[in-house]
């Protein structure tokens, strides 16, 4: 487990929310690791704990109302949930950083974008503002925006080219890992396909670890060589690209593959999954997918199910492929 | 004429790109003529308040009485006539504006300092902080700015200092108010927590990103307070608080001529009148900073 080559392990993570209405658990003994250089995607339906993951690792959870509190993450050899405020900002930025779902509202609309980006430089390094400026223009020129176009505004750019800014931004301090939260989502398909295919290049350039989170099967395709399925604040299923797609063995995971279309099979009928997630508030005492599960059993109500491997790279935590050992 | 910006060509926009951002601010704030309007008369006002020395002398025309030619109309001698003293009313007029415009200035930026800095402290961290301050401020709105400003006053001694702290601390609730409710609005939207996630520190957002995000109710609030405080001078100056005669000042001006209102009422309309343009003024240019210095309406 203590693999030099593990840039991000975050072990049994838990995070709650503790508001009025009772304690939200979003996330619920979580593990997952990322090795150095390598992309893991974080995928799952709305509400899974996704995001709140990422946030643990920046440890930008809004507290109150939300606490970690259980596990520990390790980023680059570092106990994150050790550190202090001032630790914790120097990282920010320059260690790992974090590109948002919505890039229309994750640049500040009053500040000219070329100086956002200068902002970064000016928080991690020591120097000139003038300094800063040029280096923010090359930035841009990185992700194909023009440098002179630094000085406008925010709103003067489409959302493609807006979230390009934020990539630049994220990447200008060049982190060891950059966490995306669903970075195409509010983008068109065109667009995406651009994104994405700059993120790739811009990864393996700087030779960074990406976590990318998606509800977009397609796009951890395309992008991530590890994939991890979140289900009710917790992993189901984990494996490499090849596990997940060709050997699915969560139920899951199963039906989420059943919920996209395919594009051999046009004629075949989509088969959602029923139901929705269990109320964070109240989770069912076995395994939280059970009650959507086609294959449940009545064991799978009793207690949560362990996670087994099924290979050196493929987990699952499922009752019924324990039974089949 | 206002410029279709899909028809802007490529060299148009190189060239637009290369204009300094106050040179924006400057071109959008001329588009607006009412703006326009307003700044030119506040330019006027400041000028003659720096040379009023130079327009008439303070001791032999602003405050010399003088009986003999009281209570006359305007005329080629005295532009704006003679108060009831004597008194040239427009040589009063030059030198009541340094006075209306400092304590209206300096009155506004001790509440925008003070006010701004509790309500961004309480808008940003909330809870108890937030809590503590805002009832604070809940208390000293509860009396009106008026008798907040004469107990204020009265408790500090009437000089021109002590006015201006209280008109300023009078006025700081509804500052603070205003700055916590923007900072409310701003500080959860994702660019913040996109500045966090780059490794800002909390001074550091506050005051470069949620600040100019919360600029435009600020300087509306600021330029109507101006003319607020302007009136509320007056207002003291005319139950003694304020500006101890002979100084001239616009609201004592206008309050001790209101005895002549029938006999020579140039007296008291000319004052009015000033006053009444000086506010205008701040609040038409206030209106178009705020235009002005939105980088979403920049053309």
């Amino acid at each position: 487990m203590n693999n030099h080559n593990i840039l991000l392990d975050i072990q049994n993570l838990s995070v709650e929310f503790r508001t009025d209405d009772g304690v939200v658990k979003a996330v619920n003994g979580m593990s997952l690791q990322i090795e150095r250089g390598k992309t893991l995607g974080l995928v799952g339906e709305t509400g899974a704990g996704k995001t709140t993951t990422a946030l643990s690792i920046l440890r930008l959870i809004p507290d109150p109302p939300g606490v970690i509190t259980d596990g520990s993450i390790t980023l680059d050899g570092e106990d994150i949930l050790a550190a202090g405020k001032h630790q914790l900002e120097k990282m920010r930025g320059s260690l790992v950083s974090m590109i948002f779902q919505d890039p229309m509202t994750s640049l500040d609309p009053v500040l000219p974008v070329g100086e956002q980006i200068a902002e970064v430089y000016i928080l991690h390094e020591r120097i000139s503002r003038q300094e800063a400026e040029k280096r923010a223009g090359e930035m841009l020129e990185l992700v194909g925006i023009p440098a002179l176009r630094g000085r406008d505004y925010p709103h003067q750019f489409s959302g493609g080219m807006k979230q390009r800014v934020v990539i630049a931004m994220a990447l200008a301090c060049n982190p060891k890992l950059l966490i995306a939260d669903e970075p195409t989502t509010a983008l068109d398909v065109t667009i995406q396909a651009q994104v994405l295919k700059l993120m790739k290049e811009l990864k393996s350039k700087y030779d960074m670890s990406m976590l990318m989170i998606t509800h977009d099967l397609g796009i951890v395709a395309e992008v991530c060589d590890e994939v991890s399925v979140m289900y009710a604040g917790r992993v189901v299923e984990h494996g490499t690209l090849e596990d997940i797609y060709e050997h699915t063995a969560h139920p899951y995971t199963e039906g989420l593959f059943h919920s996209i279309p395919n594009i051999d099979a046009r004629a075949r009928r989509l088969i959602p999954i029923p139901g929705l997630m269990p109320d964070p508030t109240d989770l069912p005492p076995g395994c939280p997918f059970a009650p959507r599960c086609s294959y449940a059993v009545e064991e799978c109500g009793k207690a949560l199910p362990a996670s087994i491997s099924l290979s050196d790279t493929h987990s699952v935590a499922c009752i019924l492929r324990q039974k089949e050992e | 004429m206002k410029n279709s910006t899909a028809a802007a060509t490529e060299k148009e926009q190189l060239k637009k790109r290369k204009r300094s951002q106050m040179t924006e601010i400057w071109r959008r704030m001329r588009r607006n003529r009412l703006a326009m309007f307003g700044l030119v008369i506040v330019s006027i006002l400041i000028i003659v308040a720096v040379f009023a020395n130079q327009i008439a002398d303070y001791n032999t025309v602003a405050i010399k009485q003088n009986v003999v030619e009281r209570l006359q109309g305007p005329s080629a001698e005295h532009w704006a006539g003679t108060d009831e003293f004597g008194r040239d009313i427009f040589a009063r007029l030059v030198h009541g504006a340094r006075i209306s415009l400092l304590v209206g200035v300096v009155a506004v930026c001790i509440a925008l300092v003070t006010g701004g800095i509790l309500g961004a402290i309480a808008g940003y961290f909330g809870g108890t902080v937030d809590n503590v301050i805002m009832r604070i401020m809940d208390i000293f709105l509860s009396i009106p700015i008026l008798l907040l400003a004469i107990m204020i006053v009265a408790a500090l001694g009437s000089s021109m200092l002590n006015l201006m702290i209280a008109i300023g601390l009078a006025s700081m609730p509804t500052f603070a108010r205003i700055v916590r409710a923007s900072v409310l609005s701003v500080k959860d939207q994702e660019f913040v927590e996109a500045a966090r996630a780059i490794g800002a520190k909390n001074d550091h957002i506050i005051l470069r990103h949620i600040m100019p995000n919360c600029l435009s109710p600020i300087i509306v609030q600021a330029t109507l307070r101006v003319a607020t405080a302007i009136l509320s001078t007056a207002s003291l100056s005319f139950i003694s608080l304020g500006i101890q005669a002979p100084a001239p000042e616009w609201g004592a001006m206008l309050a001790s001529g209101r005895a002549y209102i029938r006999d020579a009422p140039h007296i008291v309309i000319i004052p009015g009148l000033l006053i009444m343009i000086t506010i205008l003024s701040l609040n038409l240019l206030g209106d178009g900073l705020r235009d002005a210095l939105d980088p979403k309406l920049k053309r």
